[in-house]
């Protein structure tokens, strides 16, 4: 099987190649989307096959370090990372088929496009050191070309800068981790490292590299900074999967390395993976209420959905720590469900962002508004993936939170007085930040589609195309089909949770009516299915009644407002205003946020002015400083640069005595 | 035999909980006007409202789209099923496994969702700062009601509400601290949650400081009607939901036997009477806020339920 995931993956590696040669001609587009949609899909089944099979497969080739060659290999937790990765590549790359007629410069995207796709597969087949850091790198060098694929706009050249340091940072912590996990042996191999664990200070050492090498690729706070930044620069096929896709891997991960690779963890390990889970959720979406452009939003909302993810875990690592498997289990299903199902709404969400920057050419979401009746099937579908990430129920979105809930009410059974303290805490932030979701998307929604047009462009949009529509359709249904039967889902990724958990939830098909019992149904239980059934039926019933024995008259009359209508649209509630509450709320403390009100002098015929200011504190606080020490020891530095050829050499001959002090009191 | 028997309670209390909840709200308004040295309405007036308004024609903004129209269904039919699976006078009631207390929040919370969507739809002031402002209060008001059903589901072992309800009127309960605090906190998310004073005024109407209102401003005829029943039944739910986890005497266990089903329906009554009042007394004592001190009054809700579950984590015995 994974000699088969790896030919998909060299076709895409061709595909590239391909790309530049075809990005002249009409046929380019078509070729390069549709060998990427067919390839996803090869690579789809190769991972259901692998996870419902049972079955490992792995494969050892003669390329990379020579003593060492590069191991591939297909477990459950690459099956399952495998399925959502290429679930989302298929996804986004039909969306593209009709989204990218509107690409204005074809060859700066298509050879990376499948170039991209393949690096994210490698990083999860790889069953090596050496090829997962390559694998790695790769994957960001190609996604970093397409951040910058339209690079004559400033803003997204830094936005690359950005993503280019952060992600060269995060290899680092990634590399010295994997050189922990080898040890002095310096054997590279998976397989090698999971059979000598490291002794207990190094695997602490190791969990603090990769939650922040992996984290800050997942856009864990506060290495998040690149990710608002270079998420919507690229082109939105790319965005969605580097929202609802690369996070993923990045997941992964870490989930490779604190779960499989660094042997049993210790009780202390899941705090600072649930401190850091719950206030990148809570911060995510404060931010995402900030913002104006609706890629931003839905790219600070990622950060959000990253944070419920490590949350859930924190407490997957506390249990297992503790020994309570089933617990654990209980944990890392939530984790990877919702792993599962924020692939599937992101792409969504992003995939409908594009949509609308297409038919408008607008991201800011003041100049837009009604598209509701412009774009319906686009609004449709938006609609079902807000609800989803707002968690509401029957939705996907709300399993994979409920299932959190529900595993933090198991925590009390800790021992530690730390967790103890810590999981109540990060209940309650997580709880914040889905309300906050919920008003996030409200607003997103309410102030892009709902309402008046803001502008010109707005009132001229259109319907995309139709195979984009299809796209984001399949997605649309995805999340449904998820939010009803979970249980099928859930059973699926026992075997994932086998391996690194230690356990399985039980069996939620063979549940009476395909309910969702997490313990047992005494303690829990959830049925979408029915909720989503008696909702439908209720509705149905009350709107068949009312019309056949009250009225179904409608008559169309003008806006009532209280009988004060305005005809301007710029009296409508903006973003700014919706999020004002919110704003005085929680941005006065987090973000410094403060409200000005110029009001001009009675008789003055100047216009009164509001501004609000928010701050980011995290640049503030640490970004704003290391780049001033940065550029401050640089320009230290620099007079090294203009020494004469007798200082160099001194300075070469005081570096060769030092070293080889250290070296003669090494013991 | 027995599932028709369960079938028979469960749309039982489907047609109760409608009949009700406008009564519910007939009696509060009552209440409040006696209090106020008023007549008041009859008890039945809502009945007669919710007649008048599904017979007139819907009169729709000329750029009110889908969503619109489909949102009140949708809404009403959200609550009306979460209102369905809080016992009432029977507990082990057919589909009470369908949704535990957190799903059943978060169906209350797709209703707001949705409602929220509608204000917007217009594309008016008002609407605009109704669903804001709605928001701004499920933000906090959200939060606060998953710790409180955090600290009673440690308490009782269980988000399911029947288990809940069984082991609440089992003499194991006792006086705890974490549940005098989660009921305080309970108290004062109903109060924000209905939009009763003193986070929102519910006979208001044209004043700035209204916010569920102002949201359902643009609606009228049956969809209107439809808003105000969910409205109905939300209140229902929230006074069912107290009955059932801090007052769970009378309710009858999974059996058909007459006589404990009359018992059950009779201390029901007498729960909402006495909720009712304690309501009624509580709008009429108090003044209404201004909305920025309502995040104080929910964030104190969210404390007092935040110590409620660490006491919980901290002790068993709390």
């Amino acid at each position: 099987m994974v000699i088969d995931a790896l030919l998909a993956v060299a076709a895409l590696l061709l595909l590239a190649p391909a790309g530049i040669a075809l990005a002249a001609s009409p046929i380019g587009r078509p070729t390069v989307y549709g060998a990427s949609l067919a390839l996803s899909l090869v690579l789809v089944v190769a991972g259901v096959v692998s996870l419902s099979g049972h079955h490992e497969s792995a494969a050892t080739l003669p390329f990379g370090l020579p003593w060492l060659g590069a191991h591939f290999r297909i477990d459950a937790l690459t099956a399952f990372f495998l399925i959502v990765v290429n679930l989302g590549s298929a996804a986004a790359s039909l969306f593209a088929f009709g989204y990218s007629k509107h690409e204005k410069f074809p060859g700066r995207v298509l050879p990376f496009y499948p170039a991209y796709l393949a690096g994210m597969n490698l990083v999860l087949l790889s069953a090596d050191a050496f090829s997962f850091l390559v694998s790695w790198e790769f994957m960001s060098l190609s996604s970093w070309a397409l951040v910058i694929a339209h690079h004559h706009l400033r803003e997204n050249m830094r936005a690359g800068y950005v993503y280019l340091l952060m992600a060269s940072f995060g290899t680092l912590s990634l590399l010295f981790a994997f050189g922990l996990l080898a040890g002095a042996s310096g054997d590279y191999a998976f397989d090698t490292m999971r059979a000598t664990p490291p002794s207990a200070e190094l695997a602490a050492l190791v969990l603090i590299l990769a939650l922040v090498g992996a984290g800050s690729k997942a856009g864990l706070v506060p290495l998040h900074a690149w990710l608002p930044l270079a998420h919507p620069a690229a082109p939105s096929q790319v965005s969605a999967l580097m929202s609802g896709v690369m996070t993923k891997v990045a997941v992964y991960g870490f989930i490779r390395i604190v779960f499989d690779l660094a042997g049993p963890p210790a009780w202390w390990w899941s705090m600072p993976v649930l401190f850091v889970g719950a206030v990148t959720a809570v911060m995510g979406v404060l931010y995402a209420l900030m913002q104006r452009d609706l890629k931003r939003v839905l790219a600070y909302s990622t950060i959000e959905n990253i944070g419920i993810v490590f949350v859930a875990l924190g407490l997957a690592l506390a249990f297992k720590a503790n020994a309570m498997n089933f617990a654990a289990a209980l944990a890392m299903t939530a984790a990877l469900l919702h792993v599962l199902n924020h692939s599937l709404f992101k792409n969504l969400l992003f995939c409908g962002a594009g949509a609308v920057l297409a038919a408008t050419g607008e991201r800011d979401m003041e100049k837009l508004g009604g598209l509701i009746h412009r774009m319906p099937r686009t609004a449709f579908v938006f609609l079902v993936g807000c609800a989803a990430v707002s968690a509401l129920p029957p939705l996907n979105g709300f399993v994979s939170e409920w299932l959190v809930f529900q595993a933090i009410l198991l925590s009390p059974q800790l021992a530690s007085w730390g967790l103890k303290l810590m999981i109540p805490a990060a209940g309650a932030l997580l709880a914040l930040s889905a309300a906050l979701a919920g008003a996030c998307f409200v607003r997103v929604y309410g102030i892009a589609f709902l309402g008046r047009p803001r502008s010109n462009a707005a009132r001229d949009a259109h319907e995309s195309e139709r195979v984009s529509v299809v796209a984001m359709g399949l997605l649309a249904a995805a999340c449904l089909v998820l939010g009803i039967l979970p249980g099928f889902a859930i059973d699926a990724l026992a075997p994932v949770t086998y391996l690194v958990a230690g356990g399985r939830m039980p069996v939620q098909t063979a549940v009476e009516w395909l309910s969702t019992v997490p313990i047992a149904e005494s303690r829990s239980s959830y049925n979408g299915m029915l909720v989503f059934v008696f909702i439908a039926a209720s509705g149905m019933i009350a709107a068949f009644v009312i019309h056949r024995l009250a009225s179904d008259k409608i008559r169309r009359g003008a806006i009532w407002d209280c009988g004060f209508p305005d005809a301007s649209t710029v009296t409508q509630y903006s973003d700014d205003s919706f999020a004002q509450p919110i704003r005085r709320i929680f941005g006065t403390v987090v973000f410094r946020a403060r409200e000005i009100g110029e009001m001009p002098t009675p008789s003055s015929t100047a216009p009164a002015r509001f501004t609000a200011i928010v701050r980011d504190p995290i640049w503030d606080t640490l970004y704003a400083p290391l780049t001033e020490f940065v550029a401050f020891t640089a320009e230290k530095l620099n007079v090294l640069q203009f020494l004469t050829i007798r200082r160099y050499l001194s300075l070469v001959f005081a570096a060769l005595v030092l070293l080889l002090l250290v070296l003669a009191s090494w013991p | 035999m027995a599932l028709i028997h369960d079938l028979l309670f469960q749309g039982g209390q489907m047609l109760l909980v409608l009949l009700l909840a406008p009564l519910l709200t007939g009696f509060v308004r009552k209440v409040k006007a006696r209090l106020l040295r008023r007549r008041g309405p009859p008890l039945l007036q809502p009945f007669r409202d919710l007649a008048r308004l599904l017979r007139k024609d819907a009169v729709l903004a000329e750029n009110a789209s889908w969503l619109f129209r489909v949102v009140p269904y949708l809404m009403f039919a959200a609550t009306w099923v979460a209102a369905s699976l809080v016992p009432t006078f029977r507990s082990g009631l057919l589909f009470s496994w369908t949704a535990d207390l957190i799903a059943l929040i978060a169906l209350l919370g797709s209703a707001r969702f949705f409602l929220a969507l509608a204000g917007m739809d217009v594309g008016t002031g008002f609407g605009g700062i109704g669903a804001s402002r709605e928001m701004m209060i499920a933000s906090l008001a959200e939060p606060a009601m998953m710790m409180i059903v955090f600290a009673i589901a440690l308490i009782a072992g269980s988000t399911q509400l029947s288990t809940m309800a069984a082991f609440m009127n089992s003499p194991e309960v006792g006086l705890r601290v974490s549940l005098g605090l989660a009921l305080l906190a309970l108290i004062i998310v109903a109060v924000a949650e209905n939009a009763r004073i003193p986070v929102d005024n519910p006979a208001t109407h044209l004043e700035l400081t209204m916010v569920h209102e102002a949201m359902v401003l643009e609606y009228s005829g049956r969809h209107l009607a439809l808003i105000e029943l969910a409205t109905f039944l939300k209140l229902l739910l929230y006074m069912s939901l107290i009955a059932c986890l801090f007052a769970p005497w009378g309710i009858g266990a999974a059996t058909a036997d007459p006589a404990e089903i009359a018992i059950g329906v009779a201390s029901y009554v007498a729960k909402l009477v006495a909720g009712s009042f304690l309501l009624a007394v509580f709008e009429t004592a108090i003044a209404k806020m201004r909305v920025f001190r309502v995040p104080q009054f929910l964030g104190a809700a969210l404390m007092l339920a935040l110590l409620a579950t660490l006491l919980r984590f901290v002790s068993r015995s709390f």
